[in-house]
């Protein structure tokens, strides 16, 4: 399974609409950073409204996948992030700190303007 | 009221096949959706360390709705390696399989009930209960 990568200007979009397996994960990983590099694309958006569990592995994944991006010259913002899910990641112990978020899709877009474009 | 059923671990898509039929028995048993991800992520925590360590194993649900609780309890069990040092994997941030170390403490934070038993070579089982507030 893949999950889509939309392009929109100089931004890509991603709606996760799956549970995530381990393997969809990092195919998904692999899959945004090359389409980072084939599109020259300076901003992405995650969307999660739509994942109603976030466990370890797919956390260190997501937070992997930022650092990765930043390296390559993208900037990433996770959004719509559900109240169970924020709950069960503190419990679990992993705080996500360095990662950018916003509330929704339109504020993850806002955000990424306002740091780029400033 | 007792009802059990099972989720055998032996390919990494039965980690997803675990915690969706533990959510479902969670939404049965009236938890809120809060409880369903936490219920949810435990099994998912729990079905990776069979999947990584011991290659195979199952997690059993098991509803319990009695005078004193009602509730889910949980049974990962394998024929893995077992745990050397059971206080070195409840520690916060350790891992050996270079993960974000959240596993077992993360488990037990998440759960109302933990304990574990495990023998050297034998193999591993977590029990874990959840009681509906």
């Amino acid at each position: 399974m893949r999950i889509p990568i939309l392009k929109l200007h100089h931004y890509l979009l991603i709606s996760i609409q799956i549970d995530l397996d381990d393997k969809t994960a990092i195919q998904f990983q692999e899959d945004l950073l090359n389409k980072i590099h084939k599109e020259g694309a300076t901003g992405v958006v995650i969307d999660l409204t739509s994942v109603d569990i976030i466990d370890s592995f797919i956390a260190k994944v997501l937070g992997d996948v930022v650092t990765m991006s930043d390296l390559m010259g993208a900037r990433v913002v996770l959004t719509g992030i559900q109240p169970a899910v924020a709950m069960t990641l503190i419990d679990l112990g992993i705080h996500l700190q360095d990662v950018p978020t916003a509330l929704d899709l339109e504020q993850g877009l806002i955000k990424l303007r306002q740091e780029l474009e400033d | 009221m007792e009802s059990k059923s099972c989720v055998h671990i032996r390919q990494e898509w039965d980690i997803v096949g675990a915690r969706q039929l533990g959510r479902e028995r969670a939404k049965e048993i009236g938890f809120g959706t809060v409880d369903q991800a936490r219920i949810a992520t435990a099994i998912s925590e729990l079905a990776r360390n069979i999947y990584l360590y011991a290659g195979t194993g199952k997690i059993c649900f098991t509803i319990i709705d009695d005078l004193e609780h009602k509730g889910l309890q949980i049974i990962a069990k394998d024929d893995g390696p077992g745990i050397r040092d059971i206080s070195q994997v409840m520690e916060d941030g350790y891992s050996t399989s270079g993960g974000l170390g959240a596993g077992l403490p993360g488990v037990k934070r998440l759960m109302d009930y933990f304990d574990v038993i495990s023998e050297v070579n034998k193999g591993t089982e977590i029990r874990t209960a959840k009681w509906v507030r």
